[in-house]
């Protein structure tokens, strides 16, 4: 593996963007400044206007492997982070079978390994088999790798179970991980409860159904004083519930993904189930308070909230239609896009696909540091393509931003020193 | 117009054209005649998910008085694999160079998925919650022709919206057409924000009914009350169903519909349903014919101009 030098690059640092250079040695950031001279031997990549990040930490995907390898396997997976710039992943534990056992965490992390290319980190099962019904050995899965614990997209919905869950963690100094829906006033539904659902004859989910077990589980988190996490945060009420808890020092944290800030409900229109996802999107006024809460730092992480389908569960009556998106190869792009808008700043959302996530996860990535691994994304901000159903990396093509034209563009991906895109 | 997916698209220039041609067709089917030589040679298929002996009659009514040769395939959804159906179904029905479609479905959209993925005009016939468009255009033509105009009418369409497709369609023509249209049902059966869909929202009849020309009772099935929605068929019948009392709170020369089939004294009242000088309801039946007839009849013909 030859060491490589950046030149003329500008350097996502921790205290903030500067024009500068960066040196990858034996698979490690070596050195970065101003000025490094130039070692004999490196390959030297001089990318002016580019922005070398530490490699985006994704803190939630699903992946098709174990058990639905028909919509990605982890090899193809991997494949789409590359392309994103994405070097590690918290891998959610629903899958087929569900990661509630200790040689499944580790079987998670090793094929991680094998793909050279992206870290992954595996949640584990909350309940066994994501039930619902009985607690999972958090310390024995933690031992094993587990990062937090979480039943995927299902809510836990019972609040003696979750008062338990974050109790029982907390002894072991884990995270319960929510899907912040709450499963009765959300049974059946399959669009936000209003004008729009109700033009289309579709079962409602009221935005309430979030808010509600945000505040119950904010509670339950204060009684137990254990760590609550909110997957996909995607209403202006939840995110002032949030906002408050974390003014009062609970132990809440919180992500979004794309979708709540990039699309609203409209996008559902003509019974595009491509734009059907869990929980599902929202009026434009909760989009904008996702936006907000992303600025004032009340939201922790974007997290691709990537869900592989295959076109046989997407081509459906809408309500029968699986929901979820890809999301690995178009996180920085779209993220990228309320750069350009004015929204928030390239600082802020970098801090939100690399150090937030990795603060969260408690690793060591993230952050340019010398003597780190050399997880490395290098973009050009304005370069712009077209995203196109069929034709992104991976094997899922399941996109809600099929035909968006977006700026900014990953040219190369380094993972521990050796490039693994571009 | 290439399909009839709803009455959301339409536009008051089509839906006229598609009224008088319906016209024509009432006097053609008084008369006893038929026009057998208009569809002569197309393959018209009753595509039906859900069970439905009304619509599915008049359909195969319609296609045949225009010449039509007409197949209904049932197809139980429990008894095929989830997923499979609609679209092996298309595939199955384009192979079959079927020229029209008509397609009831318990899935909100599934008509306009299988119109996405077939050869034929497809028509809705119902589809869940969303649109039930030709009974919206029937009830159109049925008020037209008592009150002499389809506009500027107060019109109150009463139980349960929520999970009503004939609401739906016809709440979207009827505000399109310039009424004044107004739901009448208590909260639970009101779905969310549809007062931005241009209505009033009631919860009282005598409120609700005050002042109406026309008032249509929606059918309420027995699973409402099962799931909480409504205490009993009596409690409902109580406040909301449509008896002589409660018509009296509206306009003197008010006429009643409903889309059938009934459930009497749940929301509607046997005195009230068959009362000859306001029911409109059998006249419903013979207006569906004719309309179904004049949705074949411009699809087969092609895009509709306006």
């Amino acid at each position: 593996m030859a060491d490589v030098l950046f030149r003329k690059v500008t350097l996502a640092a921790p205290d903030g963007l500067v024009a500068g250079e960066l040196l990858i040695q034996d698979g490690k950031i070596a050195d970065f400044g101003t000025s490094l001279g130039t070692p004999e031997g490196v390959e030297i990549i001089e990318a002016e206007g580019a922005i070398l990040a530490p490699g985006l930490v994704d803190m939630r995907a699903s992946l098709g492997e174990p058990g639905y390898e028909y919509r990605e396997t982890i090899a193809s997976a991997a494949q789409a982070a590359a392309a994103g710039g994405i070097t590690t992943i918290a891998v959610l534990p629903d899958s087929k079978p569900a990661i509630d056992d200790p040689a499944l965490v580790r079987l998670i992390a090793s094929r991680g390994e094998e793909t050279g290319s992206v870290t992954l980190l595996p949640y584990a099962a909350a309940t066994r088999g994501c039930q619902g019904q009985e607690l999972a050995e958090y310390g024995l899965l933690k031992a094993a790798g587990a990062v937090a614990f979480t039943d995927g997209a299902k809510a836990i919905g019972s609040a003696r179970l979750m008062r338990r869950a974050l109790s029982y963690a907390s002894g072991f100094g884990a995270k319960i991980l929510q899907h912040p829906e709450d499963p009765e006033l959300s049974e059946g539904g399959s669009a936000t409860e209003g004008a729009r659902a109700t033009l289309m004859g579709l079962p409602g989910i009221p935005a309430a159904a979030e808010a509600i077990l945000v505040a119950r589980d904010i509670r339950l988190a204060e009684l137990t004083g254990g760590a609550v996490h909110f997957a996909h945060i995607s209403t202006g009420e939840a995110c002032a519930l949030i906002r408050q808890a974390k003014d009062r020092g609970l132990n809440v944290t919180c992500d979004t993904a794309p979708p709540y800030f990039d699309l609203n409900e409209t996008a559902i229109g003509d019974f595009r189930t491509y734009a059907k996802f869990s929980p599902p999107l929202r009026a434009d006024a909760d989009r904008l308070a996702i936006l907000a809460a992303l600025a004032d730092g009340t939201i922790d992480a974007i997290a691709s909230d990537h869900q592989p389908r295959d076109a046989d569960d997407k081509r459906l009556p809408f309500a029968e239609a699986a929901p979820g998106g890809a999301g690995l190869a178009t996180l920085l792009a779209v993220s990228l896009a309320q750069v350009h808008a004015g929204q928030l700043t390239l600082a802020q959302v970098l801090a939100l696909l690399t150090a937030g996530p990795a603060r969260f996860l408690g690793i060591d990535a993230g952050v340019l540091r010398k003597g780190a691994a050399a997880d490395l994304c290098l973009f050009d901000p304005h370069l712009s393509w077209l995203v196109e159903a069929g034709k992104l990396p991976g094997k899922a093509q399941n996109t809600p931003f099929d035909g968006r034209a977006l700026e900014g563009k990953v040219i190369g991906t380094w993972k521990a020193g050796r490039r693994v895109f571009g | 117009m290439r399909h009839l997916l709803g009455i959301e698209g339409l536009n008051p220039v089509a839906v006229t054209a598609m009224l008088d041609l319906a016209e024509n067709y009432v006097l053609l089917n008084r008369s006893g005649k038929t026009q057998r030589d208009l569809l002569r040679g197309r393959t018209l298929i009753n595509l039906f998910f859900e069970d439905s002996t009304r619509t599915r009659t008049s359909f195969e009514l319609a296609g045949k008085r225009l010449g039509a040769d007409v197949i209904n395939m049932s197809v139980a959804t429990s008894s095929v694999a989830k997923g499979e159906t609609l679209l092996d179904t298309a595939a199955t029905l384009n192979a079959m160079n079927c020229d029209l479609l008509v397609v009831r479905h318990n899935q909100s959209g599934a008509p306009a998925l299988l119109a996405q993925k077939v050869q034929a005009a497809v028509i809705n016939a119902g589809d869940g919650m969303h649109e039930h468009p030709t009974q919206a255009l029937l009830d159109a033509l049925t008020i037209r022709r008592h009150k002499g105009r389809i506009d500027g009418l107060t019109i109150a369409i009463c139980g349960d919206i929520a999970h009503s497709r004939v609401a739906r369609s016809n709440l979207l023509l009827l505000t399109m057409l310039g009424n004044q249209v107004r739901v009448i049902g208590p909260p639970t059966l009101i779905p969310a924000e549809i007062g931005a869909l241009g209505v009033t929202v009631y919860h009282d009849m005598q409120e609700g009914l005050a002042g109406a020309d026309i008032v249509m009772a929606l059918r309420l099935q027995k699973e409402r009350m099962s799931k909480g929605l409504v205490p009993s068929a009596r409690e409902f019948f109580a406040f909301h169903g449509l008896s002589a009392e409660k018509l009296a709170f509206a306009k003197p020369d008010a006429l009643v519909m409903h889309p059938g089939p009934m459930n009497r004294g749940v929301e509607i009242d046997s005195a009230v349903a068959d009362d000859p000088l306001r029911s409109l309801i059998k006249e419903q039946v013979e207006m569906g014919v004719a309309v179904r007839m004049a949705v074949l009849d411009t699809l087969a013909r092609g895009p509709i101009i306006g």
